[in-house]
Parts: structure tokens; sequence; C-alpha cells
């Protein structure tokens, strides 16, 4: 079974997560000075990418917590893990998402 | 009230290894540093702060499920007196504090064949190693979600959300009957 790293539990198997879509969408800071496409882009366009995709995930059976990810979506390798909030860590062959 | 979270138990086959489910106070606390130092002043028992470890005295204990999640448990029948004690106590902190007495139900599982049966459906390796003494963790048995907790080396306590108790139990029933085969 694949183990996903949570950064509160440690790792963990992955029947105990759930996939929480795209990380790093920020909400537009000021909603009445932001136009219908920027509107349009916040809520529903996402990348969809062949390669390194940073993810949130929850760890819903376990702490409960949501988290973020790296993870590559051709192999399904999770390159790294971190706390919400926390910056997207350097990964050590200094791929990008 | 506690009869009511047993009521869907009865009739649960027993075996050697299988404690009934006897009644108990549960809460769910969630707050900050601040106020879970402070509850743990309240309960009379400084909480875990360690991921997935429980800490006990006497005959309470305190589970750590989240960063900022605990479920608590005592004797049933303690459930105003803990509500009284923990309001003191959390007086001025932001927190959530949840009586799930009889939301879910405890099972306890004990002897040497323990752990071999709950690892047929849980996920989780349950060696010593892996899941050492005092030990507990929110994951999956079967289809159902548990609070698993190991107070001793052959002695599991499962909290089961009461309606997946049943499910729960004939499943441990069916592992056991399938190795005995």
């Amino acid at each position: 079974m694949l183990l996903i790293q949570c950064p509160y539990c440690g790792p963990r198997p992955e029947l105990e997560f759930a996939y929480a879509g795209q990380a790093h969408v920020a909400r537009p800071a000021d909603p009445s000075a932001t136009t219908p496409d920027q509107w349009t882009e916040f809520l529903y366009l996402r990348n969809n990418t062949r390669g390194i995709h940073a993810e949130r995930w929850r760890h819903v059976r376990g702490c409960a917590r949501f988290f973020n990810a790296l993870r590559d979506t051709t192999t399904d390798h999770f390159l790294a893990t971190y706390r919400a909030g926390e910056p997207m860590p350097v990964l050590p062959m200094g791929q990008k998402p | 009230m506690a009869d009511a979270a047993l009521r869907r138990t009865v009739g649960l086959p027993t075996a050697a290894w299988l404690e009934s489910p006897v009644p108990a106070s549960r809460f769910i606390l969630r707050g900050a540093a601040a106020a879970r130092a402070a509850a743990g002043q309240g309960f009379g028992l400084p909480l875990p702060e360690t991921a997935c470890r429980a800490a006990t005295d006497g005959n309470r204990a305190a589970l750590w499920l989240g960063p900022d999640e605990q479920l608590l448990l005592a004797p049933d029948g303690e459930v105003d007196s803990i509500e009284a004690a923990l309001a003191r106590a959390l007086q001025g902190h932001a927190h959530s504090l949840v009586d799930v007495s009889h939301r879910q139900v405890g099972i306890g599982i004990h002897g040497p064949h323990a752990e071999w049966l709950l690892e047929a459906q849980c996920p989780l390796p349950l060696n010593l190693r892996a899941f050492p003494v005092g030990m507990c963790t929110r994951t999956v048995f079967g289809k159902a979600e548990v609070v698993l907790w190991r107070p001793a080396e052959q002695v599991f306590r499962l909290e089961v959300w009461r309606s997946f108790a049943t499910y729960v139990v004939e499943l441990l029933r069916e592992i056991e009957r399938e190795s005995a085969a």
C-alpha cells in the first residue's frame, strides 16, 4: 500500500487520506476590485499537470488535518509533504511544480 | 442515557478476548495550546502533546487525535462534574468541548491474538515497534472509522461510533472464525 507522510502523524497508509484539490490557490484579497475573469480563474481554473503537482490532502481518517504535498502525477510518487501555511519546500533535485 | 449508547450493542456476540462495551464519559476537546494546558489542569491530567500518544492517570485518559483535538475518557456518570471543571478551567480560552459519551462505544480486545485480529482489517502495522504501548490514533478498521488505543502490550481499546459497533464486532468474529478453520 502507498504510504503518505502526514506532517503530523508520520508515514500512514493511503487509505486514511483524501485528496483536496490544487494547493496554493489564493482567494483574491480585494473581492470588490476583482474582475469576473479573475473570479473565474480562482473558482474554476486549475492546472492539469503532467509531472509534479502541488496539491492539498487531508488526513481525514487520522488527525483530520489538511496539508500540502508535492506529487508526481505520472508516477504517483510523493516528493514532499508540508503543513498548510508553510512555504513550498525546495526539492533536492531542484524540480518545480 | 448511557443505555441508549449500549442499546445498539445489546446482543453483540462475546468472546474470551472481547470485553463487552461499558458506558463511559467521553469528550472531544478542541483548542489551541494554551486552552489544552488549561484543560489539562481542569481534567486533572496533562493532555498529551506528542502526536498519537495517550496520557492516563487512574481511570481517566486523554488521547491525542490531532494537533488541536483530544479525546477525553472517564468513567460513566462523570459528565456533569467534568464539564463543570473544564468550564471553570477554560474560562477565557477559545475552545470547543463536546460531550460524545453516547456517540461511540468502547470495545476492549485483549490477549495474545489481539494484535493479529486487528491487523487483519487495519492498514497500520500494529507490532510493538510500530505501535508501542500508549499509542493511539484514529484509523480505519474494515470500512469503519475507529479510534485505536493500546493501553498495554496485549490490550487494545477501540472507540467506535455506535452504529458501526455491530459491524466491527461481527468482523472481528469473522476473522477469528476464518483463522480457526
